[in-house]
């Protein structure tokens, strides 16, 4: 994958940077030109309206991966996971920070900001949402990412910033 | 809309067929079938052919005029249109095929299937596969297709009581059935234990769960069902060809445990057909993993959703039950060269309702169904196929 491929979604992959109808309030991500929930569909384009995920989850379904996407090779076995987020999307994503025979349907998770592979041994490194568990007394798994919201905005302002020059 | 025939079929066996390229096995499959519906080259109007993926599995793209070429008849200078839709791509090329007959827009088309996928290294061949996923939202996250069948697989033993050795049984049968064709890819039997035990690839699907990856071509040739009796003494009518789409990635659709395009493409098949799946004594359908099967008995209408398991653990689908599936050996045992499925599955039925399968025979068999899936269910093909008598 290009550098420039990948970069286009980081506002997406490493801020869950969905968006939602104005019409009918239902929430997409990733974000969606036009509303599918909508009768009239057409209508609702140009007015989805940038809506960001709280990063919470549940687990809908796991599987435990032996053998590996590209790139995820040096990670089997790993646990990957449909997530389904209180705000309505489903997200596919793996599920890190515990122990296999812990994962069950019903689990609460939080997503995490995480390494997801490198493009080869000269190539980016990847970027993105993994999920762990949702501890409730602040485990370090609580909080959504290592990087501050404010560094995250400054980071998007800056890709903003780039992408008009 | 005229009744459209089939009149020919023709294919290549499947498998690692390390000394053929991709041009000889489309050539094989599309001359076979000519030479049965005694077709000379002078009658084609148009040539359909499904590939998924000719540009990653052999880096030639442009390959309908390839096979045109290769087959003596660029000189004609015949409409030659490659089709892709993942692994149904081969259904849906006969879908645009058949659409160009009934609306007479052609008289006879060939219609061919072919994936040419071992010049490439099994991971390679995986990585390929999964770009019938979403690559942006899923496979980045390190999902792969087993993998997504897979999530799919344990959330319909949640929802709705399946058990392993449930969807375990197809792929013991389609070897069953593989053992018989000389053209599949595996002909040994195996096991339900050697299902249940095959190393694991994303769990609860092992590696006996899921098809392999196969060279192989096949085709058919339709023309307008008036003159059929012309060309072949055993024409198959074509009582429907359905297509249906859904969303790309798995995380989008209402219900994971239910392919949603199977149910709508299966119900308009029906429906145009004036049948209903209990007249069908025997189905092709997509066994790309045994989960994807099971659930496509209850997507098309022979069973209740979560009444497929006990269907397959009664024995009322089997060979010589109340209905026989996959008598070709399905992917899983014929093997999966992804352009090539949804035309071997028609040839599968030609033979089954022309009393020409030998000792997989299915007595009495007259209304005849194929699935053909992409992807984890974007796209799904269900093909009725009725002697014509």
């Amino acid at each position: 994958m290009t550098v420039a491929r990948f970069w286009r979604e980081t506002p997406r992959r490493y801020n869950l940077g969905g968006n939602r109808c104005s019409a009918c309030t239902t929430v997409y991500f990733p974000p969606r030109a036009v509303c599918p929930t909508c009768q009239k569909h057409r209508q609702s384009l140009g007015k989805m309206e940038p809506f960001t995920l709280s990063g919470d989850g549940e687990v809908f379904s796991f599987t435990l991966v032996h053998e590996a996407a590209e790139g995820f090779e040096m990670q089997v076995p790993y646990v990957l996971a449909l997530i389904k987020t209180p705000e309505g999307p489903l997200l596919t994503g793996q599920i890190v920070d515990i122990s296999l025979e812990e994962v069950h349907i019903g689990m609460r998770v939080r997503a995490a900001f995480r390494k997801l592979r490198e493009d080869g041994r000269a190539g980016v490194i990847h970027y993105g949402y993994k999920f762990s568990p949702a501890r409730e007394n602040g485990g370090r798994e609580a909080v959504a990412s290592p990087v501050s919201q404010e560094a995250l905005a400054r980071a998007a302002a800056r890709a903003q910033g780039t992408a008009r020059t | 809309m005229r009744e459209v025939a089939i009149l020919g079929i023709g294919q290549t066996k499947f498998g690692e067929l390390w000394d053929r390229s991709f041009r000889e096995i489309g050539i094989e499959a599309g001359f076979a079938a000519l030479q049965e519906a005694k077709l000379s080259s002078q009658d084609i109007g148009a040539l359909y052919l499904g590939n998924m993926a000719s540009g990653s599995f052999i880096e030639q793209e442009h390959i309908a005029p390839l096979i045109l070429d290769y087959a003596g008849l660029a000189g004609h200078h015949l409409p030659a249109i490659r089709v892709e839709a993942g692994g149904a791509s081969g259904a849906v090329a006969l879908h645009q095929a058949y659409l160009a007959v009934a609306s007479g827009a052609h008289d006879f088309v060939v219609v061919g299937g072919a994936e040419k996928m071992t010049d490439v290294p099994e991971d390679v061949q995986t990585d390929i596969a999964n770009a019938s996923a979403d690559q942006e939202w899923e496979t980045v996250f390190g999902a792969t297709l087993p993998s997504l069948w897979a999530l799919v697989a344990r959330r319909h033993m949640h929802d709705h009581g399946t058990r392993r050795e449930d969807f375990a049984r197809i792929p013991v049968m389609a070897h069953e059935m593989g053992s018989k064709n000389p053209l599949a890819h595996f002909r040994n039997k195996i096991t339900l234990d050697q299902v249940l035990e095959g190393s694991p690839v994303a769990d609860p699907l092992g590696v006996m769960d899921c098809a392999p990856a196969s060279d192989g071509a096949a085709a058919v040739v339709l023309g307008p069902l008036e003159v059929a009796r012309k060309y072949t003494d055993t024409p198959v009518r074509i009582a429907a060809s359905q297509v249906a789409c859904d969303t790309l990635a798995l995380q989008h659709r209402k219900d994971v445990t239910t392919v949603e395009a199977t149910v709508v493409a299966a119900k308009a098949a029906f429906q145009r057909a004036k049948k209903s799946p209990k007249d069908v004594q025997v189905a092709e359908i997509h066994d790309a993993y045994s989960i994807s099967a099971l659930m496509a008995l209850e997507d098309l209408g022979f069973y209740a959703k979560g009444a497929a398991a006990k269907g397959l653990s009664d024995g009322e689908v089997a060979f010589g039950g109340k209905l026989s599936i996959n008598t070709s050996g399905g992917l899983k045992a014929q093997g999966q060269p992804f352009g090539a499925v949804g035309v071997a599955q028609v040839a599968e039925i030609v033979r089954q309702l022309r009393g020409d399968a030998k000792d997989r025979q299915v007595s009495g068999a007259k209304l005849g169904l194929t699935h053909n899936l992409g992807g984890t269910g974007a796209t799904s093909v269900v093909h009725l196929l009725e002697r014509a008598n």
